[in-house]
């Protein structure tokens, strides 16, 4: 079913994956600018805890898990497991002593780490709580959008299908239920929209498309998106590329610039391939000369981002 | 441009036994593996390629599309038709990580029921196929498996997609961590495992996971750890020989990245790690680097008296849009040599191996027999 890309940021909840070192979190960072310049109060929650987007927006490393404001009207948190487990206790357990005790304690770590998908429900549990109109602590102002920077594809996947098989598994325990609701935003188009992430080259697409399919077994998602990061600009028309490979002397220009068509055309390839596969929209966001992202750039991403959305 | 002065893998690698490629996601890794057991094999060696998820063309190009738990030999005639010609032998396999593991519990498992019931047991199915570093364990058990084996000269290994390189390098002692852990013990203890999960003692801590968990992966827990127990001595020796391999003189890490800037910071990083843990580092190679139109391009004249210059060939509107792409070209050249600079300086290697950006694609047999003469200077 082809789903509007319009919607996107009518969404509750934003999950950014794709194959790693494709350019995620630059993805996710570009999206938290353009829903906040629409005047959504957006967060965007990195979970493997690098902190690569407070490096990009420019924030000063500040404490993790904190929900800070990078830029206007973005927010940064960074989710780790650990720290999951932890609130999740004293969510649950009577006292906070008591989840305290637990959670410091050297038995129970390893045995929860061991527990087949508690990591990933828990992670995936924060940033459910992060969507919700009624926040865990009464200060904590609600978000209108939440942009996950999820783990490359397979673990991303892992993540988002969690709490179904955990809400399996247990299903009459307290978590069960909690999984269970989670569940249901995960699995809800209305609510959770997937956004693929990708290069225009043979193996991200290929993963692109694995993971479409995953996305489809696992949760009954489609994508709303797919972005391609670091697309060659080609000028030429072929009749001007064949100009070009005529011209009589040896000249450094004439030649990058067919080296730099040849790879265009390479990848534009890859972006019909793409585009055969996946039902919603491609949208390519240009090589930038920069040698590092900065604010600057990811806001000329999110202008790009923009006009598909 | 002195970086561009062309130093090959070839004495580098020369009393290697063990090469292993390492490097983030998404920088030719596994072609980069595949070129250099291409080169060696030219060279008359006996070489064995261990590639992690290859991209179909180069699994074709090697003969090894399936999974496969050991190598199967390459195809010479797929090389000469590239114009390489190998005096020694290429054998390559794709490897499958869950089965190598589960290949070497069977090893360790003293019978046939403690076997399945590992297999089988859904906690194991979890930890075997993403925690602890197991599949990082497998790819360097499996590598320790074919080294002594003496059928190969040279393994040369392509490591695991991690998001970190620690994973790799660690791997052998967290697993040795892991079954050496509390978590383990307290499930070992020789009597009475149900009543003393659920009774006092560790009941507090137990009790609250079962609140947490739901109680049947509590049993699946405890059937796990227990069936593990009797086989802990073997993977912990195992994982000790397979880590002194790792600091082994016989043995070459090669650091592999592209210029940008998530790879490049993985590289340096991992860098440090080598030299903390006295792994050997054999060098650095920089792939899909910049060169439009090949070598020593980009010492044209600047872009901005590119389009006069060709206008009267070309026509304004073509000269102008050949003086544009160049002069983007030419930001991004500058772009890659900031970055190999860097690189050079912070690991010490200062003349990295320079691969160019390949036009079409790095799969094919064409691409391998090119990767192979940048990195051997052939």
């Amino acid at each position: 079913m082809t789903r509007s890309p319009a919607s996107l940021f009518d969404h509750d909840l934003v999950v950014v994956t794709g194959k790693g070192g494709v350019g995620k979190t630059t993805v996710a960072a570009a999206l938290g600018v353009a829903a906040a310049r629409r005047g959504l109060r957006t967060i965007v929650a990195e979970v493997a805890a690098r902190d690569d987007l407070t490096r990009i927006l420019g924030g000063e490393d500040r404490s993790r898990e904190r929900e800070v404001e990078l830029a206007h009207g973005v927010h940064h948190t960074s989710i780790d497991p650990d720290t999951a487990l932890r609130e999740y206790l004293a969510d649950q357990l009577p006292s906070r002593t008591l989840a305290g005790l637990l959670a410091d304690s050297r038995v129970f770590g390893p045995l929860a780490a061991a527990t087949p998908g508690l990591r990933e429900l828990l992670t995936i549990g924060m940033v459910w709580e992060l969507a919700q109109p009624e926040r865990r602590s009464a200060s904590a102002e609600p978000y209108d959008l939440v942009i996950l920077d999820a783990p490359a594809t397979g673990h991303g996947v892992a993540i988002l299908s969690a709490p179904r098989s955990f809400a399996d598994s247990s299903r009459n325990g307290r978590v069960g239920r909690h999984a269970a609701t989670i569940d249901a935003l995960l699995r809800d188009p209305q609510r959770t929209a997937v956004v693929a992430v990708a290069r225009p080259e043979e193996l991200p697409v290929n993963e692109t498309l694995q993971l479409r399919d995953a996305l489809g077994d696992a949760l009954g998602l489609s994508l709303s998106l797919a972005v391609v990061n670091r697309v060659l600009t080609n000028r030429l028309t072929a009749a001007e590329a064949r100009q070009l490979e005529e011209f009589p002397v040896e000249n450094a220009a004439v030649r990058a610039t067919l080296a730099v068509h040849r790879r265009a055309h390479t990848q534009q390839a890859q972006m019909a391939r793409l585009r055969r596969g996946l039902d919603c929209t491609v949208c390519g966001l240009h090589e930038l000369p920069a040698s590092a992202l900065g604010a600057e750039q990811i806001s000329e991403l999110a202008r790009e981002l923009e006009r598909v959305l | 441009m002195t970086r561009h002065v062309v130093h090959g893998l070839t004495e580098r690698l020369a009393d290697a036994a063990i090469v292993i490629c390492a490097g983030s996601g998404g920088v030719g890794k596994t072609t980069t593996a595949a070129a250099i057991g291409v080169g060696l094999a030219a060279r008359g060696a006996r070489v064995a390629v261990v590639t992690i998820d290859p991209a179909r063309r180069l699994a074709d190009a090697l003969g090894i599309a399936e999974l496969g738990n050991d190598p199967t030999p390459v195809d010479p005639a797929r090389l000469t038709a590239a114009g390489v010609e190998l005096r020694g032998e290429l054998w390559a396999m794709t490897l499958d990580p869950k089965r190598t593991f589960d290949d070497l519990i069977e090893r360790l498992s003293p019978d046939a029921h403690t076997r399945d019931e590992i297999l089988e047991n859904r906690i194991y199915r979890q930890v075997s196929g993403t925690v602890a570093g197991l599949q990082e364990f497998s790819a360097v058990a499996k590598l320790h498996e074919l080294h002594v084996s003496g059928r190969f000269d040279v393994v040369v290994l392509d490591t695991p997609p991690s998001r970190n390189a620690l994973d790799f390098l660690e791997s052998p002692a967290r697993l040795t961590g892991f079954f050496e852990g509390r978590a383990l013990k307290a499930f070992l203890l020789p009597t009475g495992l149900a009543a003393r999960t659920f009774g006092r003692g560790t009941g507090l801590l137990l009790g609250a996971l079962r609140r947490i968990t739901g109680v049947e992966l509590l049993d699946d827990l405890g059937v796990f750890f227990r069936a593990l127990g009797g086989l802990v001595d073997g993977l912990r020796e195992r994982a000790d020989v397979v880590a002194g391999l790792l600091t082994d003189p016989g043995t070459r890490f090669l650091i592999v990245t592209s210029t940008e800037r998530e790879p490049a910071e993985e590289a340096m990083f991992f860098r440090e790690q080598l030299a903390a843990a006295g792994m050997p580092f054999g060098g650095l190679i920089i792939n899909r680097v910049l060169e439009p139109g090949g070598p020593a391009a980009g010492v044209g004249a600047a872009s901005d008296a590119i389009a006069p210059d060709l206008e009267p060939a070309l026509g304004a509107r073509l000269a102008g849009k050949v003086a544009r792409a160049y002069g983007e070209a030419l930001a991004l050249m500058e772009r890659d040599a900031q970055a190999i600079e860097r690189l050079a300086q912070r690991t010490g290697d200062l003349h990295p191996v320079i691969v160019p950006e390949l036009e079409g694609g790095v799969d094919g047999v064409d691409a391998l027999a090119a990767v192979y003469a940048r990195l051997f200077a052939v």
